[in-house]
Order: structure tokens, then sequence, then C-alpha cells
């Protein structure tokens, strides 16, 4: 068991680099599935010093109702992002920093909700805390900072600790 | 049924195109940098996305066959526009703000772009 | 229909990137210029594939892939050189 660990650190990522070897590839073919499996092998097998633990996923069901909320978010929030650009002067406009707790620990779910937060409606998030336990997030326009804190944290923080934590 | 398809590709572009240039406008029009970042991150992805939507259908429609590039365009730019996004932010955070004019970081007291050690460990998160 | 929505399309984007020009020149700071930049490679590859919708080929897509990825890896290595003073440490 730990030989097959030391031999396949990642198989998740391998199974990701092979699938997207065969999306380069554009076609189907017992050449490049053994050749993208190869490469899905050798590149975790290479790089295995650079991430020694492995991410723990909990609820891999979770991930797509997960998925499907943040794409209905991102068209909602080109459109509100696109009508504040175009009919709101900048004068109006009130553009402001605001700090999010974070409840999460693992930087894969950090990482998601930091990239969650930047594709969903009139908010960017910009850094986090010196230890990792707050995010800082700059909304384009927003009257209600604390609307936008919990609306971000029950919308997608609660969703990602079910998934990952 | 072909002009059901017809509509719905050029509707797409429509989209694609309206959308990408309100995203280069507000790239002129915003008046703090920060705002600046919002307009080409979000607007451009429904740009892109609509484009490649339009490209995906044309192709299905005309050659008959599902052609994958354009998926693995439009999920590249999605999951990569967070991060250039985070690192625009960061530059702008480096060189024109201080720890007083951002608020308060909660108990870890600094930003990670504000918390540069003697000896930098490699803590920040890029 | 669709010749005039590519029509539409592509002076929409190349609009855009007349646009992201004047802003790489009068940029106000160091990040409006990487934003605007990045912004740039995007519509790029919008233009690259609309002109690969024209034709009706497939050869324009692979080299917008190439694009995308260059796009990402010289934002990054620009932010960063800004940010450290190197860009490999």
């Amino acid at each position: 068991m730990t030989f097959l660990r030391k031999l396949l650190p990642h198989p998740f990522l391998t199974l990701l680099l092979t699938v997207t070897w065969l999306l380069l590839v554009n076609g189907w073919s017992l050449n490049s599935l053994v050749f993208g499996f190869l490469m899905g092998w050798l590149i975790p097998f290479v790089t295995r010093a650079y991430w020694p633990q492995q991410p723990k996923v909990r609820a891999p069901l979770k991930i797509i109702e997960y998925v499907f909320v943040v794409f209905y978010d991102i068209v909602v929030a080109n459109i509100q992002v696109a009508l504040i650009v175009l009919f709101k002067s900048n004068a109006d406009r009130k553009p402001g920093w605001v700090t999010i707790p974070l409840d999460l620990r693992t930087p894969e779910a950090i990482t998601v909700l930091a990239g969650t937060i930047t594709m969903t409606p009139g908010t960017v998030s910009a850094d986090v805390s010196a230890e990792g336990h707050a995010l800082l997030v700059h909304c384009l326009d927003a009257e209600d900072t604390n609307a936008v804190r919990d609306e971000i944290k029950t919308r997608y923080e609660a969703r990602l600790k079910e998934i990952f934590e | 049924m072909d002009l059901i398809l017809e509509i719905a590709v050029s509707a797409f572009l429509i989209i694609g195109g309206v959308f990408g240039l309100v995203g280069s406008y507000g790239l002129i029009k915003l008046n703090d940098a920060m705002s600046r970042l919002h307009a080409p991150t979000k607007a451009s992805t429904l740009g892109v996305g609509g484009v490649l939507l339009a490209s995906i259908l044309h192709s299905v429609w005309l050659e008959g066959h599902l052609s994958v590039h354009e998926i693995m365009i439009t999920l590249f730019i999605f999951l990569t526009a967070p991060i250039t996004a985070n690192f625009i932010a960061k530059v702008h955070m480096h060189g024109h703000e201080t720890p007083k004019s951002l608020p308060d970081a909660g108990k870890d007291k600094l930003w990670a772009t504000h918390n540069i050690a003697p000896e930098a460990t490699a803590e920040e998160k890029a | 229909m669709i010749t005039i929505a590519v029509t539409f399309a592509f002076a929409c984007f190349s609009l855009a990137v007349m646009m992201n020009l004047y802003k790489v020149v009068y940029a106000a700071e160091v990040a409006d210029r990487i934003l605007a930049l990045d912004t740039m490679f995007i519509n790029a590859i919008v233009l690259m594939v609309l002109y690969g919708l024209a034709l009706g080929t497939e050869v324009y897509f692979e080299a917008s892939m190439i694009v995308a990825m260059l796009g990402f890896v010289s934002t990054v290595a620009y932010a960063r050189f800004i940010l450290r003073g190197n860009i490999i440490e």
C-alpha cells in the first residue's frame, strides 16, 4: 500500500491530467490515452516533493450543486457589473473594502472561496490575512458591507465547509 | 431547425461582443484602481464565454462534430481569471495601500501583502 | 445573419482592443497597465476564435489556446516582478 502510494502520489491528479490530455488531442485513440496516462503519472511523480499532503474531499456530490450555483451567479454578476459600468456615474458608486473572517481552514477550500468571490457579483478578493484567518474583499458598489459579508458566508462558505471539512 | 440554430449562434455572438466591449469600456470609465479590476474580470469572462459558445454551436451545426478545444479555452480562462485578478490586486496594494488605509485584519493584524518578514518565508498565498 | 453577427462581434472586440491600448499608454499606475495588458490578451484570444469561426477552420483554436496560456504566464510574471523584484526565487 505504501509502495503504491509512493508510485502514485496523487491518483486524482493523474486522472485529471489524462482527461486534459485527451481533450487537448481533441479525439479518442488508444495511443493518446496511453500517452496521456504516462504524462499523468510522470508529472505528479516528479513533482511530488512540492505537494506533500493530499487534499481531502468529504462530499463529492455537493460539488455539482456548488458548480451550478456559481455558474448562475457568474451570469448574474456579469449583467450587474455591466449595468453598473454603463449607467451609474462614478460619484454615485460607493466602492469599499470588506473583511470576511474565515471558518475554513484548509488551503484548498480558501483558494476555491477566493476564486468564487472574484467571479461573483460586484466583489473581488484581494488578499488573505497574514495567518489566513480573514479574507480582504473589494466591493464595486456596496451600500451595506455587512449584507455582502453575510451573503458570502451563507451562500458559499457554508457549502464549501460541507464539501471540504 | 436551421433558423433556430442560426439565431442562437448570432445571439451568442452579439451578447459576447457587447459584454467584451463593456468590460474594456469599464477599464477606461471607472475612476479608482480597485474598481477598474472588476470590469475586465467579470464582463470579459461572459464576453469570451458567449463567443466560444457560439463557436461550439457553429461547429456542431455545420461540421457535425463536437470540438472540445473551445471548452478547454473557456475553462482555462475561467480558472485563471481569479488568479490574475488576485495578483493585480496585490500589485495595487503593494504600491498604493498602507496597513492604515485598509480595514482591520482581525487577529492576524496584517494582510499578507504587507507582512514581509526580513527573511521572507513562503507564507504568502499566491 | 451569422455574417452580420460575426462582423458586429469583430467590431466590438476591435474597439475593445483600441480602448485597452489607450489604457496601456495612459495608465495611472502599474497595476492598471498589467490589467490592460491582460484584458488585451483575452480580447486577442476572442478575435482569433472569431477569425476561425468566420473562415470555418479549426487551426486557430490551437493558436488561441497557446495565446491564452502565454497571456496567463506573462501576466503573473509581470505582477510577480513588480511585487518581488524577481520572478523565480
